[in-house]
């Protein structure tokens, strides 16, 4: 690896690419992690360790110009998605510099330039807008692809129905990515859906293409996200891909909590023997697109770059009232 | 060029123009291309503009308000329609937390060109969850703009407005008001976001009144007037941002405030409209400030209740002779409505 790409699918060679973006993510996240007591990162972060594969995956089979919406959970699929780093780190330390300008800390991430609009913490609410933004690239007839991610916890909202038949519907050109990770918050799968739920089944009945996969294996997620945007972008309708993968540390903060109840040390071990990271190095160097000194000195330059990162975020001002936006685009005054 | 056009007839002209004017605008609402085009107020528009530009959509209120937002943001000027008040009421996730937000959460990068028209339902038994005006509940979050036209002439001009502006724009519309008919120009124009206007002039006492309730304190005003009180009434046109400016200058020349309001008292535009006199406008006042809102209760679907519960224009002569020390007055009979009033009253078709 002698160069660090803009974004993965920009890399010459694809496996080393998708090796680099999510090293990059975990990097990024165990620096987060690691400095959150310091408390200069002064708002909830929902780290996305364990899930790199989802985010490198989609974002591979995307291009600069398509969409993507996303969650609370968002940093893996900013930064896959092209989102600059620093404004990321700046955002999350409330700075003037960040990304939404200090307005939105980490649950409000958005890249206009990356293609990234928005992220969002409540269950299910950037899912219509990226079906939105789905149906002006039909309306306009612009070529634009949305990809809209959510977690498991998302397909028992009313508004995930709704907006998978408005999609099938027009045929929007919209990916839908559920990001299973088998708890909403701290609440199993068990207590909140009843057991057999098929969730590709449910939206093939509702009119869409849906598949199932892994995902914590980047280049299967890379080939059904392929096949997924290439339906959308010929005008061949949606998809709802399943991809099953597992958060690493807490719901919502730094730590490791599989001490508290909800779920078992034994259970995270099973996770972590998969993790999506490990097994593309494992890939990557069995076929020789890679050594472990490559990947070490990749290692030191992506350091660097988190160090900068943090760096610029505290050296940068926090925002001024005058300079936060107002909640009007156009002023709110009375004509005279 | 002037002629008298309906309520209906102004909305569905303006949607027209905006249609016509502006590619990215589009229309789109549960039976907006059906036989009865939302009381008139659509009719045609789909075969004018084709299905991609205005069309009927699922029942999924919340999703589409999200569908819109998401156009919004991508460039394109959507407006959404719900044919009652309470049918928005499954969309307020979309409304309050994205629509009324993205501009601010994102740094003020997008901006969420979105109209919402809803329409408030009275009469012929539409009882608890067809009738309630919730305007004050919009105009709490900020984000959203709120205006609610009484005349034709402001229907036409407030939608192109709102269609051109920039933000969020709730469009209240009472449907007592879609056949009522008025003075409307032809051609394209605007009525500006957030300036009330005064429908009335008079120095005794303001009555400040939006929607159907404007038309209910005109017809108190003019019985006032046969006794001899002058009363002015101020259209408020835009409940967000409210014309604090016509509030005050007003009550400054009367120095009595009635506030007529079509929704619940508490938190209400009513008691916005008297605090605002309150703080800015004390030194005028003589009198205690009053407010005629519904009654703390639902909406009866049994019409004798019904009639009972809708305040109207003996409650606003009554309330106005008490704060002027008048004693009461029975109901003259030119002031008598028959029926069951249920129904638009025939003498509220206007011009006004």
């Amino acid at each position: 690896m002698s160069t660090i790409p803009a974004r993965p699918a920009d890399a010459a060679d694809v496996g080393q690419s998708l090796l680099y973006g999510m090293l990059r993510i975990r990097m990024v996240e165990e620096a987060i992690a690691s400095r959150y007591h310091h408390e200069e990162m002064r708002c909830p972060v929902h780290l996305s360790i364990g899930q790199e594969a989802v985010a490198v995956g989609v974002a591979s089979a995307l291009d600069r110009r398509d969409a993507v919406l996303s969650t609370h959970r968002a940093h893996a699929h900013y930064l896959a998605k092209g989102g600059d780093l620093r404004a990321m780190i700046a955002e999350i330390h409330g700075r003037a510099t960040g990304c939404s300008g200090g307005m939105g800390g980490s649950m409000h991430l958005v890249d206009m330039e990356a293609g990234f609009l928005g992220s969002t913490p409540i269950v299910g609410g950037s899912i219509p807008v990226g079906a939105g933004v789905a149906f002006a690239s039909k309306q306009r007839g612009d070529g634009r692809v949305t990809a809209v991610f959510f977690g498991d916890g998302t397909t028992e909202e009313g508004v995930f129905y709704e907006t998978l038949n408005f999609a099938a519907l027009h045929r929007l050109p919209l990916v839908f990515i559920c990001e299973d990770n088998l708890y909403s918050v701290y609440s199993p799968r068990e207590v909140r859906q009843p057991a057999g739920r098929d969730l590709v089944a449910l939206g093939r009945s509702m009119g869409l293409a849906a598949e199932r996969g892994d995902g914590n294996d980047v280049r299967l997620v890379r080939d059904l996200a392929t096949r997924a945007v290439a339906r959308a972008r010929s005008g061949d309708g949606p998809t709802l891909l399943e991809l099953s993968t597992y958060r690493w540390l807490e719901h919502c903060g730094p730590n490791y909590d599989n001490d508290i109840g909800y779920r078992s040390e034994a259970e995270f071990e099973v996770w972590r023997e998969r993790c999506p990271v490990e097994r593309e190095t494992a890939r990557v160097i069995a076929a020789g697109e890679a050594t472990v000194a490559s990947i070490d000195a990749t290692r030191l330059r992506i350091a660097a770059e988190v160090d900068d990162a943090f760096a610029f975020a505290l050296a940068s001002p926090f925002p001024e009232d005058r300079d936060l936006p107002a909640a009007y685009a156009s002023p709110l005054v009375n004509p005279r | 060029m002037t002629r008298e056009i309906t309520f209906a007839a102004a909305i569905r002209e303006a949607t027209d123009q905006c249609l016509q004017a502006d590619p990215r605008v589009y229309l789109m609402g549960l039976g907006v291309p059906d036989p009865k085009g939302i009381f008139g107020t659509t009719t045609g528009l789909q075969e004018a503009y084709g299905v991609d530009r205005v069309l009927d959509m699922p029942a999924s209120e919340n999703a589409m308000t999200g569908v819109a937002i998401g156009s919004a943001i991508a460039g394109q000027r959507p407006i959404l329609t719900h044919q009652r008040v309470d049918f928005a009421l499954l969309s307020l996730d979309q409304l309050f937390n994205n629509a009324a937000k993205w501009h601010a959460m994102f740094g003020g990068q997008m901006r969420v060109p979105l109209v919402v028209r809803l329409m408030v339902g009275r009469g012929w038994g539409q009882g608890p969850q067809h009738s309630q005006s919730l305007h004050s509940l919009f105009g709490h979050v900020p984000g959203l703009k709120v205006v609610m036209p009484s005349t034709p002439h402001d229907a036409k001009g407030l939608l192109t407005a709102a269609v051109q502006d920039d933000d969020v724009v709730i469009y209240i519309e009472h449907r007592w008001l879609h056949g009522v008919v008025g003075d409307v120009p032809a051609g394209t124009y605007t009525v500006p976001i957030g300036a009330a206007r005064v429908a009335r002039e008079g120095s005794d006492i303001t009555l400040v009144a939006s929607g159907y309730q404007t038309l209910e304190a005109l017809r108190a005003a003019e019985w006032l007037a046969e006794d001899g009180v002058s009363a002015e009434v101020v259209d408020l046109r835009s409940i967000k941002p409210i014309d604090e400016h016509a509030i005050v200058a007003s009550v400054g020349r009367t120095r009595r405030l009635l506030a007529v309001d079509g929704g619940w008292r508490f938190a209400g535009v009513a008691s916005e409209v008297l605090a605002i006199a309150a703080e800015q406008a004390h030194a005028s006042l003589s009198t205690a400030p009053r407010r005629i809102t519904l009654p703390e209760r639902h909406t009866p679907t049994s019409w004798p209740a019904a009639q009972r519960y809708y305040p109207g224009v003996p409650e606003i002569v009554a309330t106005v002779r008490d704060m002027l020390g008048l004693p009461p007055q029975s109901v003259p009979p030119q002031w008598r409505e028959s029926g069951y009033g249920d129904q638009p009253s025939p003498s509220f078709r206007g011009p006004f």
